[in-house]
């Protein structure tokens, strides 16, 4: 398979006013074309941190990153970023949201009537046509978040980065935007990486998971291939024994292994101690 | 109260309408005469003091005539405020032509704002009539050094507020400008400038309001037309009526000002979230 992203034993190392803190270390990742991978972890393991590698919206403090063979060093539209606040812009409609990204990548190329159709495509993918012409303060939070992954996939990225997409969404509209998420990433064959903490969204849509152990100092703890064949359906696989077993690992890895008091490398002894007679 | 709890339809959201409207107005009336009646007790224990009744009559010879004109020292009170009005748009239109630029800058680059922060922190304290000899020094002449004195006050509020504003653009929008690769033509436009507007509105209503404040100063000194000239020659011809007429013309041309001001300022708010 072909490998797309390259994270070849990427450190980030932070600087701050206490001395340097060491958020990630020997990251080493790929993932191939048309993979849907996630990262998943307890919060402050770095799983963000990682994102903006591969968005070049930070540069790491050792190692290198590629996408599809060349360095990354810096953000570029062949990597699609979905933020986990959406991240619209408030004074731009629905439309002159997605417009933007479109015509910063193909507006030298392309006729305005095309890159107005790119824009409608996009928005009807994530099914918005109705809603173009709103403001982002006039539609409910599933619906910014459509935007914002029409906005995503209208650019053409060959990656697609989401950095806990549905995370400030409420249960049944996270379930409906992952179950049109998977229809859109299946129609569109795109790669995509996800930042996640929860771990039924990282099982009904991943072929990946990749679990980060706990910060700081945080590196990839396992990488756990998810068997089940697509198109995946919610209510089916419910009960299936193979999307339980994944399940299971994934839990057993983030609440018996790395718990979230466990493997703190910077715990006094007295501490590390009693967590590891608990 | 409770003949509206089960008033018929017709009729009924008008009256709802008139009674709302009424005790809105009530606070505001009873505070006004309140005010009078003290004024009254000042002015009958007082004797310099006019009356509020000999102020209204004052006030209604002068706006019966607002705008005549006889010869430069003496010009109605219509003219006098479009004359100090004048200065203020002059000289705050051009602070804003100067101090939003600056401030915009000061905000982005932080090169700029560890250079000019310093100098800004320094001068804003001081009042812009310390300002005002330079002015005479510079443009020799009372109307030029007004407007200079204008100028200067503007500029300090534009200049922090633009700059505060640039500033505190939310790190996400600047985020997805980077992630779209906009350029900074683009950043500017699309980003910063709707994100960083609202601030500037703000710089501008304290702006004209300090302005509004100063002028009358300014013309005080500067003498020649202008409501603070007015105001200080009618002190100078002890017509006592007038300067408290002139005291509520200035209150309520800023007002107005501030009235206006802050109607843009809303229309231009765009919804967060």
């Amino acid at each position: 398979m072909e490998k797309f992203v390259r994270i070849e034993n990427v450190g980030q190392t932070f600087v701050t006013p206490r001395g340097s803190f060491v958020a990630l270390r020997d990251i080493d990742l790929t993932v191939a074309r048309g993979e849907f991978i996630s990262l998943i972890g307890h919060s402050g393991c770095g799983k963000s941190t990682l994102l903006n590698l591969v968005a070049g919206l930070a540069r790491p403090t050792c190692g290198v990153l590629l996408c599809a063979e060349r360095e990354i060093t810096g953000p570029g539209p062949d990597r699609a970023v979905v933020f986990q606040n959406h991240s619209l812009l408030p004074w731009l409609t629905c439309f002159q949201n997605v417009h933007l990204a479109v015509q910063r990548v193909f507006g030298a190329q392309e006729s305005k009537a095309r890159l107005a159709e790119r824009t409608r495509a996009a928005l009807d993918l994530v099914g918005l046509s109705h809603a173009q012409a709103k403001l982002p303060g006039e539609i409910s939070g599933g619906m910014k978040q459509r935007v914002g992954i029409a906005r995503a996939l209208a650019i053409e990225p060959k990656v697609l980065l989401m950095d806990e997409p549905f995370g400030a969404l409420d249960a049944l509209t996270r379930a409906h935007l992952q179950d049109e998420l998977l229809k859109i990433v299946a129609a569109t064959r795109s790669t995509v990486v996800m930042v996640t903490h929860d771990v039924d969204e990282a099982v009904l849509l991943s072929d990946r998971i990749v679990m980060l152990t706990n910060g700081p100092a945080a590196t990839i703890g396992q990488v756990l291939a998810v068997p089940l064949p697509r198109p995946r359906e919610r209510v089916a696989l419910s009960a299936d024994p193979a999307y339980l077993a994944c399940r299971a690992a994934v839990v057993d890895f983030l609440h018996r292994r790395h718990g979230h008091l466990a493997q703190a490398p910077s715990a006094a002894p007295a501490e590390a101690m009693e967590t590891a007679d608990a | 109260m409770p003949s509206l709890s089960f008033s018929l339809p017709r009729g009924a959201a008008w009256r709802e309408a008139a009674e709302a409207a009424l005790r809105a107005a009530l606070g505001p009336a009873a505070g006004f005469a309140l005010f009078v009646l003290a004024w009254q007790a000042v002015a009958m224990s007082v004797p310099d003091i006019p009356t509020p009744g000999a102020t209204w009559e004052a006030a209604r010879a002068l706006f019966a005539d607002p705008f005549y004109d006889n010869g430069p020292n003496d010009q109605g009170i219509g003219w006098n405020v479009l004359a100090s009005l004048r200065r203020v748009a002059l000289g705050f239109g051009l602070a804003a032509l100067v101090g939003i630029p600056a401030g915009f800058v000061m905000g982005r680059y932080a090169a700029a704002r560890a250079m000019f922060s310093p100098i800004v922190s320094l001068l804003r304290p001081v009042s812009p009539l310390a300002w005002l000899p330079l002015g005479l020094l510079l443009f020799r002449g009372a109307d030029p050094a007004a407007i200079w004195a204008i100028f200067i006050c503007s500029i300090w509020p534009m200049v922090i507020n633009t700059a505060a504003g640039v500033a505190r653009v939310p790190q996400d929008y600047l985020n997805v400008a980077r992630v779209l690769n906009l350029s900074e033509w683009q950043v500017v436009t699309k980003v910063l400038l709707p994100s960083v507007l609202p601030h500037i509105l703000t710089g501008v209503r304290l702006s004209i309001g300090t302005a509004w404040l100063v002028i009358v100063a300014a013309e005080m000194l500067t003498g020649g037309t202008g409501i603070g000239f007015w105001l200080w020659d009618e002190w100078n011809n002890l017509k006592v009526e007038h300067i408290i007429v002139a005291i509520f013309v200035i209150g309520i041309v800023g007002l107005a000002i501030e009235t206006a001001l802050v109607r843009l300022a809303r229309r231009f708010a765009y919804i967060e979230e």
